[in-house]
């Protein structure tokens, strides 16, 4: 099958080819009588186009080339393909339609769905396109790209060109493992070399996806009538580890699965090593939905997967033996860190082989940082540390010195639990455990059977009292589900912040909510095994800080406690 | 399920609506996919997909799909829009409408209704095809908008041979002519059937790639000839194809399994003769690809389409020699050798 389905990165060495569908939106009154709902149609398609195109970047990479991109955040967070900027090094050139160009440098990168995020630099007013919720997109629905097709926007004009959605949910297959696009939308607007990256917009001027591929075949590189865009929501679901300027990787089940003689979609291998696996998923069961979507085909739940970072634990729900099973699972990561460092290739975290370092531009050097497994380490502190001052907010409203949570176990019983700057204590009907020093963590995670409960509460104690600095090597690791059992994969799943910190042989994530509380922390003792999942259930109401009113504690897929706090008495709390 | 209930409910509340008022263009495209097949035959050879499209036209299984090598194989699958896979019978093909039925074992199916005459040139139309083979089971064909350009009798080859149906076709403004469209649906604004999306063509005059389908009137025609046994009684004589003779090339008699291209002579005021080849020099490559024989040469020479520049390489005395012949003239427009003209 000779179908050779090409990237659209435009380099500058294709020159010749001249073509562009440039729809210029004119309703003229010619003196013929046109159908009222005509002209408000064209109106509203000027007025769409109008709302979206001050948010239109045209990336020019020097010799490399360039693309197109989107901004999405006023302060010049925006969105583009990672093949526009895979060989670009730190820096690019961007231009907006009002005239304006900015130096921008390069955030994160994701080779695998081929998002990229840059920061155009210089202002905090940017206009902004909104992200719409993807999901809703129809077969049929009026569309229109805007982007810098075969880099015709050197006079800062990106082209317009209209069409519909020709399909939804639509699966390309990756180029080995990278450039793969799932769940994304098909449509007839034209997208052609240097469109790559560039934002798909809805009927009313809302984001649905970014530009960055097209079936071409035997009539050249130039649009047919098939392009393809990354859905509004994969970017959404990819937006933090991307703006944490991290080397991104993409999900998978540890298993694969195949379409059986009967239509059922069932696992057909299924790595030993795997959470799916610990958590049950075996051979032959029957996949009925992941993250909340129905898998009816193979293609689907690649669809599902590949909307989904690595390391989010997510719902799944199998059937077996005609029962069904809610299982409750960790994607892990497709790549190894070296493997997605040299995937990333001409990454400007990683030196060219031979030459030595690229020279960084005098222009992004205050915001670019090189460091192994990162594009942009500079952008993981600055995100880390917004965070940090989230938590910092609520500082006044901690209790000062050693904590004292007590109360009821769910089960039954009585709990009681210090944590101090250097001990820990937690006291149940089973028995008590103490903490001396951080050298224990790992060794006999505490209390037994908890997977490290009392670490968990130790570092959560720390990190909130103190800051990221105080437990150890933080990062920001980027956004996750808040509450990974009821996620679904849409616009409405709610995600949190996410620092992990690797202090005394353990690894940390807290979920950090937009108010500044963690409500979740995941703390893994051994590398490759569970780890203890403390949720941190907070009082309804507005007020933030303070303590939960409950915590509930899991290992290995089991509920392990639920612990319900007192309310604290009046005064202690804000001693 | 209920989306469908619904759908059928909302098909009969646009139908009810009256004339005036076009079902949303989603219902359309919804509606018209629904008739649409994907098709899986032979082929997955450079250049010759194993996939293709087809039309629904009878709730008991009757399909129209291009005629195509997708067909030459022992099992010819379609694939619904629900995902429900059928084993396809080749009923009969219509040679000069470059047409075939296909019958699977169904009942019930969302058969097109077809429109009744003729689209004018301006109609806003959508195409609804398996193109580049995206959909698979139960995802949906892919469906494109665009207008009808022109109506107009169709002029094109595919590589150096004329197409067999030379009849009336609509010639569309956009990119549905794909890998894998062939045999798809071409609908109006209320989804009814207007034609069939042809195969992958190029204009005759001007070597571009052409976007048509053919009418609707045109596949019942020939679906109804093929039925009662009539179609391929009326295959046109094949058009001469382009050959190096019409350069003004005569090579060494072809005796050998492999003979080498040598060029015998040369006719007098010919193309070549004017590009300055000469008796003697041995043709190693067309259009920059090596041929190895008298055949090859002829086949890659045969397969230049109109307007597409002809360049030889050749070897005279040991050394390489680049000639260039110029764009490679139609059929009719060939300087014809002086003894075999009229």
């Amino acid at each position: 099958m000779n179908r050779d389905v090409a990237h659209l990165g435009w380099r500058s060495g294709l020159g010749g080819l001249l073509a562009a569908v440039v729809i210029v939106a004119t309703a003229r009154a010619t003196g013929v009588d046109v159908d009222p709902d005509v002209l408000a149609a064209q109106q509203a398609r000027i007025e769409a186009i109008r709302r979206a195109t001050p948010a239109a970047v045209s990336i020019f990479a020097g010799e490399s080339g360039g693309g197109s991109g989107v901004l999405l955040t006023p302060d010049g967070y925006a969105a583009t393909n990672f093949h526009v900027v895979q060989s670009a090094g730190p820096a690019v050139t961007c231009g907006l339609a009002d005239g304006g160009l900015y130096d921008a440098v390069v955030v994160g990168v994701d080779p695998t769905g081929d998002l990229a995020v840059i920061r155009l630099l210089g202002r905090d007013d940017f206009p902004v396109a909104e992200l719409a919720d993807s999901d809703r997109v129809q077969v049929g629905d009026e569309c229109f790209t805007i982007g810098n097709p075969f880099l015709l926007g050197t006079d800062l004009r990106p082209s317009v060109s209209a069409g519909i959605v020709s399909g939804v949910h639509r699966y390309q297959f990756p180029a080995g493992t990278i450039l793969e696009y799932t769940d994304c939308i098909q449509v007839d607007a034209a997208i052609n070399p240097g469109n790559s990256g560039g934002g798909l917009f809805d009927a009313a001027g809302r984001l649905i996806g970014i530009n960055g591929r097209a079936s071409f075949e035997k009539r050249g590189r130039v649009n047919v009538g098939a392009g393809y865009a990354i859905s509004a929501n994969q970017v959404r679901n990819f937006l933090g580890p991307l703006r944490a300027g991290r080397l991104c990787d993409h999900a998978t089940l540890g298993a694969t699965v195949a379409t059986a003689v009967d239509g059922r979609v069932v696992v057909s291998d299924i790595l030993e090593s795997s959470d799916a696996w610990r958590r049950g998923l075996r051979y032959d069961d029957e996949l009925v939905s992941l993250a909340g979507r129905p898998v009816r085909t193979v293609n689907a739940f690649k669809n599902v997967l590949g909307i989904l970072p690595a390391g989010w634990q997510v719902p799944l729900v199998i059937r077996r033996d005609g029962r069904r099973r809610d299982l409750l699972v960790r994607l892990q990561a497709v790549h190894t860190p070296a493997k997605l460092a040299a995937l990333a290739g001409g990454a400007p975290a990683e030196p060219r082989s031979g030459g030595g370092e690229p020279e960084v531009p005098a222009a992004v050097r205050a915001v670019y940082e090189r460091r192994a497994g990162f594009a942009n380490h500079h952008f993981n502190v600055v995100e880390r540390d917004r965070v940090a001052a989230g938590l910092a907010a609520l500082r006044d409203s901690l209790p000062d010195g050693p904590w004292i949570l007590a109360g009821q176990i769910a089960a039954g019983g009585e709990f009681r639990i210090e944590l101090a700057d250097a001990t820990a204590l937690i006291d149940l009907p089973t028995g008590t455990s103490t903490l001396a020093d951080d050298d224990a963590f790992d060794r006999q995670p505490l209390p037994p059977g908890s997977g490290g409960l009392l670490p968990a509460l130790v570092l959560w104690r720390r990190l909130v009292v103190a800051g990221p600095a105080a437990v150890g090597q933080t990062i920001f690791w980027g956004t996750a589900p808040r509450d990974p059992a009821t996620f679904t994969a849409g616009a409405t799943g709610e995600l949190v912040d996410v620092l992990e910190s690797a202090v005394a042989g353990v690894v940390a994530r807290f979920g950090v909510d937009a108010a500044g509380r963690v409500v979740w922390i995941d703390l893994w003792a051994a590398a490759d095994g569970d780890p203890c999942e403390v949720r941190l259930r907070w009082p309804d109401g507005d007020a933030a800080g303070g303590m939960p009113a409950a915590i509930d504690a899991r290992y290995g897929g089991e509920p392990f406690a639920t612990l319900l706090l007192d309310a604290p008495a009046a005064g202690e709390a804000s001693r | 399920m209920i989306p469908r209930c619904f759908l059928v409910v909302a098909v009969v509340l646009a139908a009810r609506a009256g004339a005036a008022a076009d079902p949303t263009p989603q219902l359309v495209a919804v509606i018209a996919a629904k008739s649409v097949v994907k098709i899986y035959g032979a082929g997955g050879l450079r250049g010759l997909e194993a996939y293709q499209s087809g039309i629904i036209l009878s709730p008991d299984g009757r399909i129209a799909t291009a005629l195509s090598t997708v067909l030459d194989a022992e099992g010819i699958d379609c694939v619904l829009d629900d995902g429900r896979r059928f084993e396809a019978t080749l009923v009969g093909v219509d040679p000069r409408r470059e047409l075939a039925v296909l019958s699977i074992d169904a009942t019930d199916l969302p058969a097109a209704v077809p429109a009744a005459g003729r689209a004018a040139a301006g109609t806003r139309v959508l195409a609804v095809s398996n193109l580049f083979g995206v959909a698979v089971g139960d995802e949906r064909a892919s469906v494109q908008r665009g207008v009808i350009a022109a109506v107009a009798p169709l002029e094109a080859r595919r590589g150096a041979a004329d197409a067999p149906y030379t009849g009336t076709v609509y010639v569309l403004d956009f990119t549905t002519n794909n890998p894998g469209s062939p045999g798809g649906a071409l609908v109006d604004a209320r989804g009814r059937l207007l034609g069939m999306i042809g195969k992958e063509l190029r204009a005759s005059a001007s070597g571009i790639w052409l976007n048509y389908a053919l009418p609707v009137d045109e596949v019942l025609a020939g679906c109804a000839a093929v039925v009662e046994g009539r179609a391929g009684m009326t295959t046109a004589a094949a058009a001469p194809p382009f050959d190096l003779g019409l350069l003004g090339i005569v090579l060494v008699p072809d005796l050998l399994d492999r003979t080498p291209p040598f060029v015998e002579t040369l006719l007098p005021e010919s193309a070549a003769a004017r590009a300055g080849l000469a008796a003697d020099d041995l043709v190693i490559a067309v259009g920059g690809r090596a041929v190895g024989s008298r055949a090859a040469a002829e086949r890659a020479v045969g397969a230049i389409a109109a307007g597409d520049p002809v360049r030889l390489s050749v070897i005279r005395a040991g050394t390489v020699v680049d000639i260039d012949l110029g764009p490679r003239p139609a059929v009719a427009d060939a300087a014809l050798p002086p003894e075999t003209a009229p």
